[in-house]
């Protein structure tokens, strides 16, 4: 048991589980087996994916739109890996780990970091496997015992957000800059009001990438001018 | 009930996401590229803004508790880790505040 990793994580699990409780419930109730629920924590590790997925199951959806809808509501896991590239450094299995754990809980933990930390690269596969650890407990916990558990945890994973509102303040203090968060603050709230919530990320993913691509070009030809 | 298709779904669904999460290090060699670079330090922090907007995506604004419960939970988050520095102590404290009020608990 690493103290330091529970420390850090802790606020995904208390999101994950119930999340990954939900999933379970849900699971099971179209007729499978409980352990497929866990086999799809183990090898997908993906919420909005799996959530996609009992809509899909229940309507007996055809293998090929499985594979595009999946990959359209996961788009944005793109985005995750471009900012990652150099931090992956890792070789073999490990990085493979890295790269397949990349949620968005992971990828914001691991972005928010000291450098000190996730120097080693063994404090990433430990931050990726705990937060896959508590999903797939999650998974298998709900679809075990789903109709038996009868606590009211509504509201629960509020922690998720605030998680990102605690790792915004921080990545700011780190960073120091305005930009990238006025305009992903701009983008974003214009996206929630006016796109639809499914594809309201992506979106303002592709608009954010490309104004941060022009501001890029622009400091670029400002130096090339000095 | 078939399991074969619920097998074949689930590697489907795998691959697909696996895709997703591996198809920037499959195509971008270069790691030192003054791009990459500047997208490692500017993305993060757009990312984690975007999310906080995404985890809200299914807040009523114009009806209902017209997003109260989940602003002034964020602004208690905001607040007690500008204050106090303790990321767990700022969490827990707007989850609690968030749970009592959507439960009814707050203002029964």
């Amino acid at each position: 048991m690493n103290t330091e990793v529970i420390k850090l994580t802790l606020p995904v699990m208390c999101g994950y589980v119930p999340l990954g409780i939900a999933f379970g419930i849900l699971f099971v109730e179209l007729g499978y087996p409980w352990y497929f629920s866990s086999l799809m924590g183990i090898i997908i590790f993906a919420g909005a994916a799996q959530f996609m997925a009992i809509g899909l199951l229940a309507a007996g959806a055809g293998l090929f739109e499985v594979f595009i809808s999946t990959l359209l509501l996961n788009a944005r896991h793109v985005f995750y890996g471009l900012s990652l590239i150099k931090d992956f450094d890792v070789t073999g299995w490990r990085k493979w780990y890295l790269i397949f754990g990349l949620t968005d809980e992971t990828y914001s933990l691991l972005t928010s970091l000291p450098r000190s930390m996730t120097n080693s690269g063994v404090m990433k596969l430990q931050i990726t496997g705990y937060n896959q650890g508590y999903w797939i407990i999650g998974c298998t916990l709900g679809a075990l015992f789903g109709k038996e558990i009868d606590i009211n945890t509504q509201g629960l994973d509020f922690t998720l957000s605030a998680l990102f509102m605690v790792l915004t303040i921080e990545q700011f203090k780190a960073s120091q800059k305005l930009a990238p968060f006025i305009i992903a603050f701009v983008v974003g709230l214009a996206a929630l009001i006016l796109i639809s919530a499914s594809n309201m990320l992506l979106f303002s993913l592709v608009m954010v990438l490309c104004l941060l691509l022009g501001q890029y070009r622009l400091q670029t030809r400002i130096l090339k001018a000095k | 009930m078939d399991l074969t298709y619920l097998v074949l779904f689930i590697l489907c669904m795998a691959s697909a996401t696996f895709l997703t999460r591996a198809l920037p290090f499959w195509l971008l060699k270069d790691h030192q590229h003054p791009l990459i670079l500047f997208l490692g330090r500017n993305l993060p922090p757009a990312v984690m803004t975007l999310l906080v907007l995404y985890s809200l995506k299914h807040v009523t604004w114009i009806s209902g508790s017209y997003g109260l419960p989940e602003v002034s939970s964020l602004l208690l988050v905001t607040v007690i880790h500008l204050c106090l520095k303790n990321a767990l102590l700022s969490i827990a404290s707007g989850t609690i505040l968030y749970m009592l009020w959507v439960q009814g608990l707050l203002f029964g």
